[in-house]
């Protein structure tokens, strides 16, 4: 399988990303610049963390004028692989790709630690590794993670199964402890948290690995 | 407004306020230049003669410190200095103190120091890797003091999380004297895959001086000036002098100047950061280090304000800016190599022969210096020294605790500012970003693995300010033991240090007494354990209404891990562990966390360091570590036994079961050159025939979390998961 990084300016997660993509699952993987045109010929895209144009304005509002996101739009309406995360979560809310938005944190501080996450549905290209209400260790670094959406969009995606990961201890205040949606399709997915940096138990989790396979084991599927 | 002229200058005496003595004044006009020089002139000289550019008060006791080890590629003089570490890799460090900026403005003073100290290192072609902070603040028991400490944190926060680079350690401390002069210390580390790294340098006939990176305005004008001058009710409204930082720049420019050593290093002769005293010092002093002369024309330099002077521009401290020194043919290469980094890119001069620096303004040559009259004729001071009247009245005083209840004292011990989990604080930064950080901050020392190989780096920032302030000479010497041992603790071996030294006015005598022994501390114990000093600063001046803050020093060091299956962490593993101390514990209470607890104060002298002893006992955990036979190590420091037994505990939320044969006070005992570390049983005779005659076994590790602790005075059992508590919640409780 072949994976674009998106490296917008600011965007300080894409080395982290690649080395998940070709050392924990051992794939092909490429940076692509924002001013690139084309994603032809990659089967899934990683939107990194970051702060991508310095957060001005608001965290992932300029981003979605570069020149590749037409591309990352194109892709997910084809029903190709396209996930977010942190920061790249904040630009697929931006691009309405999800619903919802990330706002300041609830007590208004960068937060960086490692959290416990329980994996709601495991149906998708994203968990089908990971098994339904499995908590798993995963990293969290941003200061405007929370998420927010209305009510009427909250039953929405709870009736949909859209919400993926939940925060066993909401540590940004978001609505519902949500960690991480998907859109409709279940071919969009975005999360605060960081399954890149937990993909070796050296640096104090491996549980991110799982995603990755996962959408290795959807492409398998797929495919036969 | 028009400049004054030479003559007013000279009559009104108005370079005086920019920090130039008469005295000074005259060896530029009578010696240097045998006329009077103008406005510009005078500005560059105040600044470049200015203690923090020229290091005139201070040369002489920085030149005490050992530089040299076969790992030394570069040492003090360069923007960094650079460690050999094997296989055509080099680590490159340094600190810097934004002390007085971040008095006065501390989010862009504290994020500025970030930006700055991350330029000193990718200036030398390095990739930044890691950060470090030391922060010393007033009590936080009002709302100035924890405004400040906000304000500072989330600057630092701010600058490092979005620039993308881990923030692995550092140390927050209180303590009444820095209410008034807080102290913001930044150390970066960075990886140099190429070791035939670029000199700051500008040589070549006719070769281009390239300014790269963010518009110059108005911005800390002075600063270095400023930086170099003490604080009073009167002075403390030097907002002009602060700059505004902008990460987001800064990355590209980073990303951009790496990657331009890394792959055209052809086209590139020099490279160098505009710190402190912006354009005029990073030109001069490449110039000055090439025997060059140098024409700018300052037409040329990027600029967001209209109607600057060529005096502004010239010493104007705006955020993000590189200067290169590139050879002439590759002009349009390395224009177009930045624009596509989307960066301000323009050749403003060129490299001459005569060693004149020429500036240029709207057609007017407004400078014609010497350039080595910049760098190289700074008059150098031989300060006077008398030891400290304190010194003498306390000598003989021996602080002698009281402790009636272990179990109290404990618990209040362990709810100190200057003992509690400083999580709150270090929380907030991102110390995992390029997920190569191994331990977090909260351990004795940072670690980041290099990528590729099975080796990594330690390192840490340490200062013992009230050691320093009772004992000079003593307090330097174990600042860097107390480093060394973090480090070690870690499985590293200690290779090198950075500093920054944060002192009082060098003309008070007794301040410059503590500047000139700390020193001498800190070379004797960097010659026992051969770290040499790669790099610093020096940061006098730090005063408020002519109160000095305690002397403090600040070590950054760090270390190599060879392989990281020796990687080892404080925490307590697994019940039935064996706890020993290595080390005995003596009554060690002078300058301690318990004498803060107990009088209020910090008073009397200091035992001798035992710098063999102490060198043993780090080359028996070394051993030790690498035989596979420590399951945990942690540093003994403030607080003593007692503190970090709880720690170490804490982390896995285990307790502990020891009797010992020390009193309840010497729990809190702060004996220099010790550890505690936890065996397994199975390893108990191979652990004590190596440590023979230089351990105590404590007891063991539980799965209970209470600690049971039997002294020579009490038994007590401690509710280990109230004590966590404590611990875990006093300063976010504090700072409400």
């Amino acid at each position: 399988m072949k994976f674009a990084v998106i490296n917008f300016p600011g965007s300080n997660c894409d080395m982290d990303l690649f080395y998940a993509i070709k050392d924990g699952i051992n794939e092909n993987v490429q940076l692509v610049d924002y001013r690139e045109k084309s994603l032809a010929g990659f089967d899934a895209v990683m939107v990194p963390g970051g702060f991508s144009y310095g957060d001005y304005l608001r965290s992932g509002a300029i981003a979605v004028h570069a020149p590749i996101v037409k591309e990352i739009i194109r892709f997910a309406a084809e029903g190709k692989i396209v996930f977010g995360v942190c920061n790249g979560f904040q630009i697929l809310t931006e691009l309405n790709l999800l619903p919802g938005a990330l706002i300041r944190n609830e007590k208004s501080r960068f937060v960086c630690d490692i959290t416990d996450l329980t994996v709601i549905n495991n149906q998708i290209a994203f968990t089908n590794q990971y098994q339904k209400d499995e908590t798993i260790r995963i990293p969290v670094a941003h200061g405007e993670g929370r998420y927010y959406c209305d009510e009427k969009t909250l039953k929405e995606i709870t009736d949909n199964n859209q919400i993926i990961f939940k925060y066993n201890d909401n540590i940004n205040g978001s609505v519902d402890q949500i960690a991480g949606v998907t859109n409709k399709k279940g071919n969009v997915l975005g999360m605060m948290p960081h399954p890149e940096r937990a993909i070796e138990d050296i640096l104090g989790s491996a549980d991110g690995l799982k995603l990755f396979q996962s959408i290795i084991n959807e492409q398998v599927r797929v495919n036969n | 407004m028009t400049e004054p002229t030479a003559e007013q200058i000279k009559i009104e005496k108005l370079y005086q306020q920019w920090g130039l003595t008469e005295e000074e004044y005259d060896l530029i006009s009578e010696k240097i230049l045998n006329r009077l020089p103008n406005y510009t002139e005078t500005g560059l000289y105040s600044v470049m003669w200015s203690e923090h550019c020229s290091y005139k008060n201070s040369k002489k006791v920085l030149r005490k410190m050992p530089n040299k080890s076969p790992r030394v590629l570069a040492g003090p003089g360069e923007d960094a200095g650079i460690l050999d570490i094997g296989d055509n890799q080099a680590v490159v460090f340094k600190a810097e103190s934004h002390n007085h900026p971040s008095a006065v403005e501390p989010y862009q003073g504290a994020a500025t120091g970030v930006g700055g100290i991350i330029r000193d290192i990718f200036s030398m072609g390095a990739t930044p890797i890691a950060l470090l902070d030391s922060l010393k603040f007033g009590p936080l028991n009002n709302g100035k003091t924890k405004h400040l400490v906000n304000e500072v944190v989330a600057g630092i926060g701010g600058y490092g999380n979005c620039i993308g680079l881990p923030t692995v350690g550092g140390e927050v401390s209180f303590e009444d004297c820095y209410e008034h002069n807080p102290l913001v210390n930044a150390m970066c580390v960075g990886l140099l895959n190429n070791t035939d790294f670029k000199h700051g340098t500008a040589s070549g006939n006719n070769s281009l001086i390239v300014y790269v990176g963010a518009k110059t305005g108005r911005d800390g004008i002075h600063g270095a000036t400023f930086a170099s001058d003490e604080f009073t009710d009167t002075k403390n409204k030097q907002r002009s002098a602060v700059q505004v930082g902008n990460p987001f720049i800064e990355k590209l420019l980073m990303d951009a100047c790496v990657e331009i050593i890394e792959k055209h290093s052809d086209w590139v002769l020099g490279i160098q950061d505009m710190g402190a005293a912006g354009l005029v010092s990073s030109t001069a002093e490449m110039a000055s280090k090439a025997g060059s002369g140098l024409v700018l024309n300052l037409d040329q330099v990027p600029q967001r304000e209209t109607k600057m002077s060529a005096y502004e521009m010239m010493l104007s401290e705006s955020q993000e800016r590189m200067v290169l020194c590139i050879k002439p043919e590759y002009e349009t290469q390395v224009l177009d190599f930045f624009k596509h980094y989307e960066l301000d890119a323009v050749v403003i001069g060129h490299v001459t022969t005569d060693g004149q620096y020429k500036i240029y303004h709207q057609g007017q040559l407004v400078t014609d210096i010497p350039v080595d009259s910049l760098t190289e004729d700074v008059p150098e001071y031989d300060r006077k020294e008398v030891q400290p009247k304190r010194m003498l009245a306390d000598k003989d005083y021996h602080f002698e605790p009281v402790v009636t209840s272990l179990a109290k004292t404990w618990l209040d011990m362990l709810q100190r500012p200057n003992i509690a989990s400083k999580k709150y604080f270090y929380q907030t930064y991102d110390s995992q970003v390029k997920t190569n950080t191994l331990i977090r901050p909260g351990g004795d020392a940072g670690v980041v693995r290099i990528r590729g190989t099975k080796k990594a780096l330690a390192m840490t920032n340490d200062s013992n300010s009230k050691y320093v302030y009772l004992n000079p000479f003593v307090g330097g010497q174990i600042t860097v033991m107390e480093a060394a041992r973090n480090i070690v603790a870690t499985g590293g071996e200690p290779i090198g240090i950075t500093d920054c030294l944060n002192f009082g006015n060098p003309e008070d005598p007794e301040a410059f007494y503590e500047l000139d022994k700390s020193v001498e501390g800190i070379a004797s114990a960097c010659e026992m354990i051969e770290t040499p000093v790669i790099s610093g600063n020096v940061s006098l001046y730090n005063e408020y209404n002519e109160t000095a803050i305690y002397p403090s020093p600040m070590v950054g060091m760090v270390g190599l891990i060879d392989d990281i299956d020796n990687l080892t962490t404080i925490a307590f593993k697994d019940s039935g562990d064996l706890i020993y101390v290595i080390g005995q514990t003596q009554d060690d209470f002078n300058g301690s966390e318990i004498q803060m607890q107990q009088e209020n104060t910090i008073k009397g002298d200091l035992r001798p360091l035992d710098l063999q002893m102490e060198k043993a006992h780090q080359a028996l955990v070394r051993t030790a570590i690498q035989q596979k036979l420590l399951k945990s190590c942690h540093d003994l420091s403030e607080g003593g036994l007692a503190v970090a037994l709880s720690e170490s505990a804490f982390e896995n939320s285990l307790g502990i079961d020891i009797k010992t044969d020390l009193t309840s006070v010497q729990m809190f005992s702060e004996t220099q050159s010790r550890f505690l570390v936890t065996v397994s049983q199975k390893d108990q005779a191979k652990f004590e025939t190596l440590a023979a005659g230089s351990y105590e076994l404590l007891g063991r590790v539980t799965t209970d979390p209470n600690f049971k602790v039997t002294t020579r005075d009490e038994k007590v059992s401690i509710d280990g998961k109230q004590a966590a508590t404590k611990w875990k919640e006093a300063i976010a409780c504090l700072m409400k």
